[in-house]
This record gives C-alpha cells, sequence and structure tokens, in this order.
C-alpha cells in the first residue's frame, strides 16, 4: 500500500467557494433522552438516559473540531444526533443557516450529502456482500450524482485518494486488512465531497501502527479537500494532534472549550486537569518533566440519574456546597484565551505542571500510597 | 484473618537467577489454512518483584507467549516447544495437574475483558474466594473473609456489602478490580496482565495502574504487563520486550528502549503515535504496510517487507537471514550498532519532537 495520496481535486479549487471560516454548523441547547422502560406486565418509562443535556458547539467551514471524552459521556450520541441518524429530544442543529433538528428524509436529503460519517468498526460498516466499486458508489447512485466520466471512474479516483489500489475495485471488505477496511470507509465519505465529515473514533479499532496511517490520511483530506471535520475520539493525543479546537465532554455535557493549545497546556476545568494527568505518556530524552499526577475516585457515574448542579462534582476534590447546588454555566473566564470556555464554578490554575502534592482521590490507592511513604 | 505479607521471602534477597526463564519457546497451532506459527523462538528471563512489558500488535504473539507459561492453550491443536523454568520447575509438558496446582495459587492472570473473565453465575465474592479455599485449603467462611479483605485492598467501596454482588452490579472499573483481587488473593510470585486496561477509560486506567504498581510493592510479584500502548508499559514496566510476527525484536530496560530505540519496528511504534507534547505541525510517521500473516511469515527478518532500511543493509540479508536477538540489552536487526544510532539521531528522533 502507498502512503502517498494524490488528491483529485486541486486544493484552491476545493476552498474557493467557501469563505474560510463561514459557520457551517451550529448547535445549540442539543439534548437527547434515551427512554428506559421498565414494569411488569405493561412496559413504561421508568427514566431516561441523559446522553446529551444541552450542548452548544459551532464548528466552522474547513476546521477540524474534536470531542474528546470518556465512555458514556455523549460523544458518539453528538455525532449521530448532527448527522441526524438520531433526532434530538430539544434544542437545535442547524446547518447553513437550515435547521435540521426536526427535518423530515425529504428535507434532509440535500442536507445529508453534505454531512458524511465515517465509522468506528471497519469490520461492521461495510456491507459484505458489496464489492468496494459498489460501496463507493452507493452514495452517488442514491443522489443521481453522475460524474464526468462515469461513476467507476470517480470510483477509482477516490480510491486512489485514500491510497488504495484502483484495481481493487471489484474486491469485497473482506480481502482487505483493517487500515485498507478503514480507507475504503473513508473513500464513501469522501464520494458526494462533503462540506462536513464527522468522524467517530475512527481509528480506535485499529493497531497501532495502521492508525497513524490513517490519521495522516484523514488529515490531508481535511487540509487539501477542506473539508470540516467533527473529529470524535477517546484518546487525547490524537484528539490534540488532529483538531484545532477541542471539547471535553463530560457526562452530556461540553465542561470545556477552546483552542488546542489553550485546553492542553492551559485547563481550567478540574476534569479536564484530571483527564490530561491520566494519559500515559512516554517521555523520549531531554522531555521528562514534571506533569501533575491526578487520580479520581471511581467511575462516571450513570447518566440515568446525574449528579445535580455540576455533574464533575462527585469525583472533583474541589466541590463545595455551591457545586451541587448551581450548574456551572460554560464562560470565559478571566486568565482564560478568547474562546476559551470552561464549566466550572471554581477553575483550577491555568497550568499542567506538578503540583505541590499529588490529588489521590482513589480510597485504596491513597491507603497502599500512605503506607509507603510512612517512615519505617 | 491471615496477614498480607510473606515475611520468609522478605528476609531472602532476590536470587540472582531469573524467577521466570523462557528459552527458545515454539507456539504452532494446526488450523485449516495451515500452521500458524504464532510464538518462533522466544527467549526472556523475569526476576522477582520486577515488572516485565510486552509490547506488541495484535497478532504478534504476546498473548499466546502467556497463555503457554500458564498451560491455558489448547493441547489438541497447539504444538509447544522449548523450556518454560518456573522458579526451578519446568512448565513445559507439565501434567495438567501440576499446572492446576500453580495456577492461581504461584501464578495468576488479570484478563482484558472482566465482564466475559467473570462468570455471571456467582457472586464476585465467591470467584474471589476459590482460589484460595481450593490451594490454602481453608474453608468457606475464612475464604470470605479474605475476599472482602481483598476488596477493601483493590479498593471497592463497602466490601462487605458488595462482596456478595454478582459482576453485572459492578461498574467496569471495579470488575477490573475485583480480578486483580482474584488474580491476587494467594499472594502469586508471578502475575500475568494481558492488557488489563484496554477495556477502560483513561482516568480509570491510571488508577487501576497505579493500582498494580503499589500492590506490587507490597506483595512483591513479579508482573508481565502485556499491551500494545509504549506509554502504558513506559509508566509501569521495569524492562521491555517490543514483539513482532511471534518473535522478540527488541529488549531493554524502560529507559534504554525509549531513550534510544534501536530496531527500526521500534522507531515505527513510536513514530506513530501522537504524544501530548509532540509538535503537531509534524505529521505522523506511520509505518507502511500491514502486520504480516503468520501461516507464512516474510522469510529472514520478518519486518524487512516494511522496513525503509533494507539498503543500508545491503546484499539482501534482510530477505535472507534472520537477524538473531542477543541476550540482555539488543535488537534483532542486521544494522550495525552504530548504524543504529546515527538513523535513530539523524533521522528519527527529529522527527518524533
Amino acid at each position: 500500500m502507498s502512503n502517498d495520496i494524490s488528491l483529485s481535486k486541486a486544493p484552491a479549487e476545493a476552498a474557493a467557494g467557501e469563505p474560510a471560516g463561514e459557520t457551517l454548523l451550529e448547535v445549540s441547547g442539543l439534548t437527547k433522552y434515551f427512554p428506559v422502560m421498565g414494569g411488569f406486565p405493561i412496559k413504561r418509562q421508568v427514566g431516561s438516559v441523559q446522553a446529551v443535556d444541552g450542548i452548544d458547539l459551532a464548528v466552522h467551514a474547513g476546521e477540524s473540531f474534536g470531542l474528546v471524552g470518556e465512555s458514556g459521556c455523549g460523544k458518539s450520541t453528538t455525532g449521530r444526533l448532527i448527522t441526524r441518524l438520531l433526532e434530538p429530544t430539544s434544542g437545535s442543529i442547524s446547518y447553513r443557516g437550515q435547521d435540521i433538528s426536526h427535518a423530515n428524509r425529504k428535507q434532509l436529503a440535500p442536507v445529508r450529502s453534505e454531512i458524511q460519517m465515517i465509522f468506528q468498526d471497519p469490520y461492521s460498516s461495510l456491507n459484505p456482500r458489496q464489492t468496494v466499486g459498489t460501496i463507493i458508489g452507493g452514495p452517488m447512485e442514491i443522489n443521481g450524482i453522475n460524474p464526468p466520466g462515469g461513476r467507476d471512474k470517480r470510483v477509482r479516483e477516490l480510491l486512489e485518494t485514500v491510497g488504495l489500489n484502483p484495481e481493487h475495485f471489484n474486491r469485497f471488505p473482506h480481502e482487505f486488512s483493517g487500515g485498507q477496511r478503514q480507507r475504503i470507509g473513508v473513500a464513501r465519505a469522501l464520494a458526494l465531497e462533503p462540506k462536513l465529515i464527522v468522524a467517530d473514533e475512527p481509528v480506535s479499532a485499529l493497531d497501532v501502527s495502521i492508525q497513524a496511517q490513517v490519521v495522516n490520511l484523514l488529515q490531508k483530506v481535511q487540509r487539501e479537500l477542506g473539508i470540516a471535520f467533527l473529529f470524535i475520539a477517546h484518546d487525547l493525543a490524537i484528539v490534540r494532534h488532529f483538531s484545532e479546537r477541542v471539547a471535553v465532554m463530560y457526562l452530556g455535557k461540553i465542561v470545556e472549550v477552546g483552542d488546542r493549545d489553550s485546553i492542553y497546556q492551559r485547563p481550567r476545568h478540574p476534569y479536564t486537569h484530571a483527564l490530561l494527568s491520566a494519559v500515559p505518556e512516554v517521555e523520549l530524552e531531554g522531555e521528562e518533566r514534571e506533569r501533575e499526577r491526578i487520580r479520581l475516585a471511581g467511575d462516571v457515574p450513570s447518566p440515568i440519574n446525574p449528579p445535580s448542579g455540576c455533574r464533575f462534582r462527585t469525583r472533583c476534590w474541589k466541590a463545595q456546597d455551591k457545586c451541587a447546588a448551581e450548574e456551572p454555566p460554560l464562560i470565559q473566564l478571566g486568565g482564560s484565551e478568547d474562546g476559551h470556555l470552561t464549566a466550572c464554578h471554581f477553575p483550577e490554575e491555568p497550568t499542567i505542571a506538578a503540583r505541590g502534592e499529588d490529588i489521590v482521590m482513589d480510597p485504596a490507592l491513597a491507603a497502599l500510597e500512605d503506607i509507603a511513604d510512612r517512615p519505617v | 484473618m491471615t496477614t498480607m505479607t510473606k515475611p520468609e521471602e522478605d528476609a531472602v534477597p532476590a536470587a540472582p537467577e531469573a524467577f521466570l526463564s523462557v528459552r527458545d519457546l515454539y507456539v504452532r497451532f494446526s488450523t485449516e489454512d495451515g500452521i500458524v506459527k504464532a510464538v518462533d523462538g522466544l527467549s526472556f528471563d523475569l526476576e522477582r518483584g520486577k515488572t516485565l512489558g510486552i509490547v506488541g500488535e495484535s497478532g504478534s504473539g504476546k498473548s499466546v507467549t502467556n497463555l503457554t507459561v500458564l498451560g491455558l492453550h489448547n493441547p489438541r491443536t497447539t504444538e509447544v516447544a522449548g523450556e518454560i523454568v518456573l522458579d526451578g520447575q519446568e512448565l513445559t509438558g507439565a501434567s495438567n495437574r501440576t499446572l492446576e496446582r500453580l495456577r492461581g495459587d504461584k501464578m495468576a492472570m488479570i484478563f482484558q475483558d472482566s465482564l466475559t473473565a467473570l462468570s455471571p453465575y456467582y457472586t464476585v465474592g465467591r470467584q474471589i474466594a476459590e482460589p484460595y479455599v481450593k490451594h490454602r485449603g481453608v474453608s468457606k467462611r475464612e475464604g470470605r473473609a479474605r475476599a472482602i479483605e481483598m476488596l477493601e485492598k483493590v479498593g471497592i467501596p463497602q466490601p462487605k456489602l458488595r462482596v456478595d454482588d454478582y459482576p453485572h452490579q459492578f461498574s467496569g472499573g471495579m470488575r477490573q478490580r475485583a480480578m486483580i483481587a482474584m488474580a491476587l488473593v494467594c499472594n502469586p510470585d508471578l502475575l500475568i496482565a494481558d492488557e488489563p486496561t484496554t477495556a477502560l477509560d483513561v482516568t480509570v486506567q491510571a488508577q487501576i495502574l497505579d493500582l498494580l504498581k503499589d500492590l506490587q510493592q507490597e506483595f512483591g510479584s513479579a508482573i508481565i504487563l502485556i499491551t500494545h500502548d509504549l506509554g502504558v508499559v513506559s509508566n509501569v514496566a521495569d524492562d521491555l520486550l517490543v514483539m513482532y510476527a511471534g518473535k522478540a525484536v527488541e529488549r531493554g530496560s524502560v529507559r534504554e528502549l525509549i531513550h534510544e530505540p534501536q530496531h527500526p519496528y521500534t522507531w515505527g511504534l513510536l513514530g506513530s503515535m501522537p504524544r501530548l507534547m509532540s509538535d503537531v505541525t509534524e505529521p505522523l510517521t506511520p509505518i507502511p504496510g500491514a502486520p504480516p500473516s503468520l501461516l507464512s511469515p516474510p522469510p529472514g527478518c520478518a519486518f524487512h517487507p516494511r522496513c525503509g532500511f533494507t539498503d543500508l543493509v545491503g546484499g539482501g540479508r534482510c530477505s535472507a537471514e534472520r537477524p538473531v536477538l542477543p541476550d540482555g540489552r539488543g535488537s534483532a536487526c542486521h544494522l550495525t550498532d552504530e548504524q543504529k544510532r546515527s538513523v535513530f539521531i539523524e533521522t528519527i528522533q527529529p522527527r518524533l519532537g
């Protein structure tokens, strides 16, 4: 497989139609509750999973926006709401000024070709009975697009774009490795020349050495075709590498959003601090530096019954009564850069350097470390 | 209640010879498509109280090696050759009875997926107590007390109540803690952790890794930590072994391996991972191609089809001759030591920035 990717479109031509920075996608107060059914003999709704609970975000044309968080934080649901694979409970999604939050199939059809999705699992997201040519040509067929030179020619071009051999046109997905399948998924997403691609954990199912290939491919596509990306992942380092702006989610809410450097170097929200300090990092020679060490206790609480007020308060070391009573708004704090918003009553210092004392919330860890520290 | 420490071992200084020694291990599976050479001539040593990290991609043979150490492979389809010596006892070809006596007592394992590794039918407490009752011959009541003690050690809140819960009532992180409790219940000398944190969230992963590290200090077990994430092992392990296509390609202490990696595959692994400190304008340097099929691994050095430095060796040596991994620090590569050093410093290191 070659890593040299030739793109069928000149970058200038692709970006020309769009003035830079136009707001492509705007989401406000987006909420999705999934009903929880229970009871016997008649099932009725006994509660709801508050998967996404009132988030606001905006994605500009050509930019790459990262959404990061732990499992169950609602990042994938957000992606599926934006592509309108799910219908929001409330709130609005507008794409280029058009409200699509409750649009029907017919109204969505033109928008759908402009918002495409790349899925996590390259094994289950490709139809095993279709050839690669049919899979990649499918979106064009459905939308009745006949590119000059025919669909087959365009499919071959796309295969070349994503670094696959165009002669593999008639092969089936099972003949490809995981990384190659993900490339097929990328080619399918590119088939309709979308303006926005929602990539939901596009590399987390791949081996480390293959991940980098796919990340580089996505980056090339993003830059050279001027496509905006909503990049959803749990791996903080990959999100940092790929996205210019990053939002951190926790239990259905965005707790912090801002420019890449601002979030990763000068985070304000305690959860962002904890998340960054938990990333296992390889430290190369000359890079050893003291990072802060924060170890939270327990797991993320259930989104069926989220904590009142600030949702992070049950695991936070700074929580006070105010945190339980009042939900912190997502605002610009003094000392943060423009556009760096944080939802916290008691924000942290904007640094990730080591503190005087580690924060260890986990009782077992604290007990063991206490024994180890005790002078013999 | 029993005491947690083993005073007789604390008194004896660590024996200089390896506690676990694997020599020229070959593991082959017969499948319909042919013979899979899952492990192909692997040797390593592990001292008491040390942690060995084994790094490799899927299909590199890292899990199979450790299942073989525990004797958990299917004897009908698996052919094992070589030596596995645990504390002076030969394990290859040992009877099932012998292995049964060792498993859960002297050696234990933590699996990746705690939901499938724990039985849904028994309470967590009963599963933790089982090896203790079996190997120590204590009563069920004592076993239960021990289970509660262990649950408390690994940080399960309200252990007296949670001991009677079933695995599905635990969250992912708590289940992994319960598995650690189960593995440590008999104070094993050898603990094998196969991707213990891969299924967990990053904040929980950090808790579990620190817990393993702290518990190791208390219990003095030797740990083999299997993972695909260099970041995880570099924070936890003392020594590292990098595996590729069933063979060890590089070995050394964590410091040596991260600061002066010698094998092109290790360079590739380091270059493919974005890090929190790396330069975002610099594209990643992936390893081209895909891992080979173990049905017919490439001749010579298994990495040569993906390696960018075969020209430096020249003469087609890479595709003809299999490089040998020296004992101790070293790498299985035909490049000379001088070449390895200069290539790393001149081409690889600047790109990692």
